[in-house]
């Protein structure tokens, strides 16, 4: 679970959130949307410490996360993983060593329990006989997936999902948002996904949270849209031809 | 002001540098690549640039020195100093300030665009730690070492080219290399070679790091890395030679 409390975040002088409250559950498939500029990638990159918030509260299951040292935060870090809208695997490794990476770093597993953990975490996402491919030899699927079993390695607490669809096509996204559902339940993992992607939304969003212009702008259940009566949200939903 | 602000910028980067490795072992692997890449990428080029050093050296020296009154074997000594003292390390420190820099700071600055830098932040990593004191370490290892060979390859292409010139005899260039020779001229170039090897893996790791944006970003930054390492390498040749070796 992870609560935000009265996010402020600017650049200079422009603000980019204002008094962002929310409420992350575990075991659920938290949405973050929003149009592009709304300031939800600005809030993932805080919610994971890549940008220093100015003000507010970031609580990883009621231990702070905003206003601890580099070391303390580095601790929280190492119960999240994240797939990446570029997937960021590290092109100098393959796909083995990549979802290795996190193991061979953390943990005290031997190589053939390391092995045998990139085995099962690729089984997981239904790749086979890739583990001594490059990322550059991969297709954008792929490559999510291979993010995806890199993310789920060390068996994460928190699985943040920055534009998990981006540059896929219609099938694809499909598989990949079954399979971020299937995990999260699977591990009871509190995951947050940031899209634009409503039919991601409607089929897999438990909770959701609508941000505009740098406001946690409406927050329920999907089923509660329709119904919601926010105008904003309604024509954010409309232009995505809900 | 910029000056101030680049200083400041680069001793945050230095200090979140210095940490214990995460594991010792993967650090240790991971500086014996760096040493690798630098080291042996480098051999051909550093080979090739001191031979033609030395070899250009004598010819000038001896261009130089036609007079009777000036014992031959001078050559010999004079291409032994100006090789040791100042175009082993500083020349090549620049040329690998070229290879050595624009690789790191390109490497870097695309793992920064790519989101790659994140990705070790997220997992709990020190990301300059990981990624940047073993190429720090490793130039401080390797880059001495090749300033040695250097050395000698230098006064091999020298006291080849005089030979081939007929500037002067192999004896009297052997007879100059051993006359008068101070052994604090080697710990002086050492020195040298030490702190141009951290400037240049330091400086372009920064530049490499500082990266903001996309491909045309990276490029810059790597030019930016060449170009200030090079003034780096130049300043301390500077400030090196001022305080050890004036009187």
């Amino acid at each position: 679970m992870i609560t935000l409390s009265n996010i402020d975040k600017s650049f200079g002088d422009k603000q980019v959130l204002f008094d962002v409250s929310a409420h992350f559950e575990q075991g659920k498939c938290n949405f973050v949307i929003g149009a592009s500029g709304s300031g939800k990638s600005v809030l993932m990159k805080c919610m994971v410490g890549l940008i220093q918030v100015d003000k507010g509260k970031i609580e990883y299951e009621g231990r702070d996360f905003a206003h601890i040292d580099y070391e303390q935060k580095q601790l929280i870090r190492k119960e999240i993983g994240m797939l990446f809208q570029g997937t960021a695997l590290f092109d100098s490794l393959s796909v083995e060593d990549n979802i290795a990476f996190p193991l061979r770093m953390f943990t005290t597993m031997n190589e053939v329990e390391v092995i045998d953990r990139v085995n099962f975490c690729l089984k997981r996402v239904d790749l086979v006989n890739v583990n001594k491919l490059f990322p550059s030899s991969l297709s954008g699927g792929m490559k999510k997936r291979v993010g995806i079993a890199r993310a789920i390695a060390l068996n994460p607490k928190f699985l943040f999902c920055d534009e998990p669809n981006s540059g896929l096509d219609p099938l694809t996204s499909r598989l990949i948002d079954h399979l971020i559902q299937e995990i999260t339940y699977e591990y009871n993992i509190t995951t947050i996904i940031n899209t634009h992607d409503i039919k991601s939304l409607f089929e897999m969003g438990d909770n959701i949270i609508f941000i505009y212009k740098g406001r946690n702008w409406w927050e329920g259940e999907k089923s509660a849209i329709r119904h919601s009566g926010n105008e904003e949200l309604l024509s954010f939903m409309k232009a995505s031809e809900f | 002001m910029r000056l101030i602000e680049f200083l400041g910028e680069y001793f945050l980067f230095l200090k979140s540098l210095f940490a214990r490795p995460e594991k010792f072992r993967i650090f240790i692997k991971q500086t014996f690549t760096e040493m690798y890449s630098i080291g042996v990428g480098s051999f051909s080029i550093v080979s090739l640039i001191s031979i033609f050093t030395g070899a250009v050296s004598t010819i000038q020296i001896g261009y130089q020195l036609v007079s009777g009154l000036v014992p031959e074997y001078l050559i010999g000594r004079i291409v032994r100093d100006s090789n040791i003292l100042e175009f082993s390390p500083t020349v090549t420190c620049l040329v690998l300030a070229g290879k050595v820099g624009s690789s790191i700071a390109s490497e870097i600055g695309t793992m920064k665009v790519t989101e790659q830098i994140d990705a070790l932040e997220i997992m709990g990593i020190n990301s300059t730690n990981y990624l940047v004191l073993p190429k720090i370490t490793a130039g401080l290892i390797t880059i001495p070492l090749l300033v040695i060979y250097a050395m000698f390859l230098s006064i091999l292409g020298g006291a080849i080219s005089g030979v081939v010139s007929e500037l002067i005899t192999i004896d009297a260039f052997v007879k100059g290399l051993r006359a008068d020779f101070i052994p604090f001229s080697v710990t002086f170039a050492l020195t040298k070679a030490t702190t141009f090897a951290f400037i240049i893996t330091s400086f372009s790791a920064f530049y490499g790091y500082k990266t903001q944006g996309g491909a045309l970003e990276v490029g810059q930054s790597s030019t930016k890395a060449v170009v200030f390492s090079c003034i780096g390498v130049i300043l301390f040749d500077y400030i090196l030679s001022e305080l050890m070796l004036s009187r």
